[in-house]
């Protein structure tokens, strides 16, 4: 039977690492041991794919450049079904980071292309990754590289690739991103096809050499006829990209930090831990898997519970697969999709390339009803899948005191924690209704009830909001 | 009377998708609009007239209505400069101000945070649909959003809780669970807070539709039913002073006839209930409603509809609204045209000026980005 403390420790990691796991994965995933899973969540590689053969045999329009808005879909599909949670937490990570919107694009399909595109290698080597951004279509339309020319220079891509994805504010000068630019003319988009009368067509990657400026540069001190790639390697090798890259991990894996604008005059929450990433991420040669492991096997990781606010998409995915009803292809998805965007967070669509606002700033008014709503919703219903495993589980464990019946919840949902005070009033909800028995068909039912109201309100808590 | 700034009342209707300028307020008699039209051109029979000149479409009879009473104002050849005539970024740019960059900051929100500085009501802006439009997203101010107003509230669709009796209980239950506690953290604080102003919010919402009564029966259509909210919101009295929703698509590309005229039947009828609406309860004084959409489309038609355009229309109704037209319908001379669009004439940041300034009574250059020419609609 594993201990309290490891399936605690393995709910933290797979709610952090994943989208949450059910009793069952947990326990087996404690079976194999911690160092064992990391392992395995860090080699998506190992595990089966997503079927999308059956994906696209009941919604043949959810991919290929015919796809309807409904990309979104697809990808909510895919961190339902996925069997390498990780690997789709890393395109979320990548997604939040590398921020590109459709609101510009104006092409879905065009822009799930770019998460595709994290999915294969956003758990490699960072120079290889930044290089496959910067020949993405969706990238080089977003920050206009498409119009950046020999003799006459935008600016966009060069300064956000400094100043947002890589080094952070305060690590180079106008001229450096002058610099890159001019190492990056040439890289642009071959002709779009127009979207009528067929429908949107994916774009393609072209390098026009005789668009391209190749002559001597000067960039973060380094001299020579650099091409983008060549910004790429001087720039990943610097120590303000490894603090940078490193603290984005820490505010996505670990906890909220401050929003990144302070970054560049708000020192990190733990110094320490930032010092290991980046130690880990110069020792690897800036593999980003390598960093993970780092992070992952940390004490500042596992003792970090329930620091992060989740992100909309995190809660509506995790609380739909603990509530289970959703799997196979059935009608429903884009709903899901839908209501990741009325929490605030419109996958493939963030409002600028600086991203969402995370953390606290998830919480409004509006995002905290639809929030309370929709997990209320799912875990207060015992009819559906997820939640008869749990209600059959209390059931097995015989007649319940109100404060096993809280305590027992609590466990089957996560395990999760909860503060003293959301602890208090559970307990006197339980106390309302005494012991918690199943003996009679009367009893049973009005236990069964009971077990939902205390399941909605533990998805209505403050807690909830937390991962 | 109602005290410019402190009763006074905004309506928003965004009509999403680009609504078509040239089939809305119809040019009927210049034979421009006929050579460009010959397949969704209006009939001249079936065009309303206003004038010799301009007449509504066919199906904005309760609007015209409005227009005849001399409480509505035409705003023509809206827009901005180099339109993109792309939806999603010509929509953030009427909802940000920022024609020029990326902005996230809503022109409604910065109204919102003027007109209640302390956040004291978080009723003061209600969007009513799904979502927040960015027009009313600004960081640090309370705004609410309804998709139904008869079900606002915490924990209203959770299966189990159905009973009157209990769903009160659990609710007093949340409060209690939401009580801010010493030493709990800024972000539990902060949720504590975001909780009980939802739940201040949902209470006072509550009453709206339970206070209403009216002879008026708005339609079975969402655009009414979303209207009549804000009516109920708004007759309650409840300090609401900017109330926003939206209507669409009016992205006509394809079989531009049959979905132009459904969609003003239903705007149209929308209109003509709420009004009537508000006549019934002699409380129009105190509201305006505007009406606006991302750009016009163009000129030509391209078989069966009409394509993205730039220069639009613009309404404002409302009892204190000086009813007519205002700037100039543009030119549909082919040599004044803009990639066969019309030109715009009037900067959309100028309209809002003078609802933000001369109905809200507030400061509008820090709200829509600077100075820019007013109308004399109020």
């Amino acid at each position: 039977m594993p201990g309290r403390d490891d399936m605690a420790l393995m709910a933290h990691l797979m709610r952090r690492a994943g989208f949450g796991a059910s009793r069952e994965e947990l326990e087996a995933r404690v079976a194999k041991g911690y160092e064992a899973t990391v392992e395995e969540l860090l080699h998506p590689e190992t595990q089966p794919e997503v079927d999308v053969n059956i994906l696209y045999r009941y919604f043949p329009n959810l991919e290929g450049p015919l796809a309807p808005v409904q990309a979104q879909t697809n990808w909510v599909y895919r961190m339902i079904n996925t069997r390498s949670p990780l690997q789709e937490k890393m395109c979320l990570f990548w997604h939040q980071l590398f921020a590109t919107g459709n609101s510009k694009i104006d092409n879905p399909p065009e822009v799930l292309q770019q998460i595709a595109m994290f999915r294969r290698h956003g758990l490699g080597r960072f120079p290889e990754l930044l290089v496959e951004l910067a020949k993405n279509p969706a990238m080089i339309y977003w920050l206009d590289n498409n119009g950046n020319h020999k003799g006459a220079i935008n600016e966009n891509w060069g300064r956000e690739l400094l100043e947002l994805f890589s080094m952070g504010v305060g690590n180079y000068s106008e001229d450096d991103i002058k610099e890159a630019s001019r190492a990056f003319t040439g890289w642009t988009i071959g002709q779009k096809i127009p979207r009528n009368p067929l429908g949107r067509f994916y774009w393609s990657f072209e390098y026009r050499p005789e668009d391209h400026d190749d002559g001597e540069k000067v960039f973060l001190g380094h001299r020579g006829r650099f091409n983008g790639d060549d910004i790429v390697n001087i720039v990943v090798q610097q120590p303000a990209t490894a603090r940078f890259l490193a603290r984005h991990l820490y505010n996505f894996f670990v906890a909220d930090e401050v929003q990144v604008p302070s970054w560049n005059i708000t020192p990190p929450k733990d110094p320490q831990a930032i010092q290991t990433l980046v130690r880990a991420y110069n020792e690897s040669n800036y593999d980003i898997r390598a960093v993970l492991r780092a992070l992952l096997l940390s004490d500042f990781f596992k003792n970090a519970r329930f620091a992060r606010v989740k992100s909309p998409a995190e809660l509506v995915i995790s609380t739909v697969r603990l509530a289970g009803n959703f799997g196979p292809p059935r009608p429903g998805y884009q709903e899901l999709a839908f209501e990741c965007a009325y929490q605030g967070q419109e996958l493939l669509n963030p409002p600028s390339v600086e991203s969402w606002h995370t953390g606290q700033e998830w919480i409004d008014g509006g995002a905290l009803v639809r929030r309370v709503n929709f997990a209320a919703k799912l875990l207060g219903d015992t009819t559906l899948p997820g939640i008869r495993t749990i209600v059959n589980q209390l059931k097995d464990r015989g007649n319940l005191s109100p404060a096993e019946f809280v305590d027992q919840c609590l466990d089957l949902i996560g395990p999760i924690q909860v503060s003293e005070d959301t602890r208090a009033e559970l307990q006197a909800q339980a106390e309302e209704g005494g012991e918690l028995r199943w003996g009679t068909k009367r009893q049973a039912s009005a236990s069964e009830h009971r077990v939902g109201v205390m399941l909605a309100l533990i998805a209505a808590s403050r807690d909830y909001q937390f991962a | 009377m109602a005290s410019i700034g402190k009763d006074t009342v905004l309506v928003v209707l965004q009509l999403t998708g680009a609504n078509d300028y040239l089939n809305t307020v119809i040019p009927y008699t210049n034979p421009l609009y006929r050579d460009n039209r010959p397949n969704v051109g209006i009939p001249e029979d079936k065009v309303l007239p206003i004038d010799d000149e301009l007449g509504f479409h066919p199906n904005m009879g309760p609007v015209k209505k409005l227009w005849d009473e001399g409480r509505m104002a035409i705003i023509h050849g809206i827009g901005y400069e180099n339109s993109p005539r792309s939806h999603f970024r010509s929509m953030d740019i009427w909802h940000t101000c920022e024609p020029n960059r990326v902005g996230t900051e809503g022109w409604v929100g910065r109204v919102i945070r003027d007109l209640d500085p302390t956040s004291e009501n978080v009723l003061k802006g209600v969007n009513f649909g799904q979502g927040l439009p960015r027009a009313m997203v600004l960081r640090g101010v309370p705004v609410t959003s309804v998709s139904s107003l008869e079900s606002y509230g915490m924990l209203s669709e959770v299966p189990g809780i159905t009973e009157e009796q209990e769903r009160a209980q659990v609710l007093e239950r949340f409060s209690r669970m939401y009580s801010p506690a010493i030493g709990r953290g800024p972000v539990m604080d902060y949720l504590a807070q975001t909780g009980q102003n939802v739940l201040k919010g949902a209470d006072a919402l509550k009453i709206a539709p339970q206070k209403y009564s009216s002879t008026v029966e708005y339609a079975d259509t969402p655009v009414a039913k979303y209207l009549k909210s804000i009516a109920q919101v708004y007759l309650a009295d409840l300090g609401a002073q900017v109330l926003y929703t939206q209507h669409g698509s009016f992205d006509t590309h394809f079989n531009q006839t049959p979905m132009h005229n459904k969609l003003w039947i239903d705007v149209g009828r929308a209109i003509g209930d709420f009004f009537d609406d508000l006549k019934e309860h002699d409380a129009g004084d105190n509201l305006i409603m505007m009406l606006f959409t991302e750009f016009g489309r163009r000129v030509h038609d391209n078989g069966t509809g009409t394509d993205h355009g730039a220069g639009g229309v613009a309404f404002v109704i409302g009892n204190r609204v000086k009813g007519g037209h205002y700037s100039e319908y543009p030119s549909l001379k082919p040599e004044d045209l803009q990639q066969g669009d019309l030109a715009p004439n009037y900067d959309f940041r100028g309209f809002y000026s003078t609802v933000v300034e001369r109905w809200l009574g507030l400061d509008p250059a820090p709200i829509v980005g600077g100075h820019f020419e007013q109308l004399d609609f109020i």
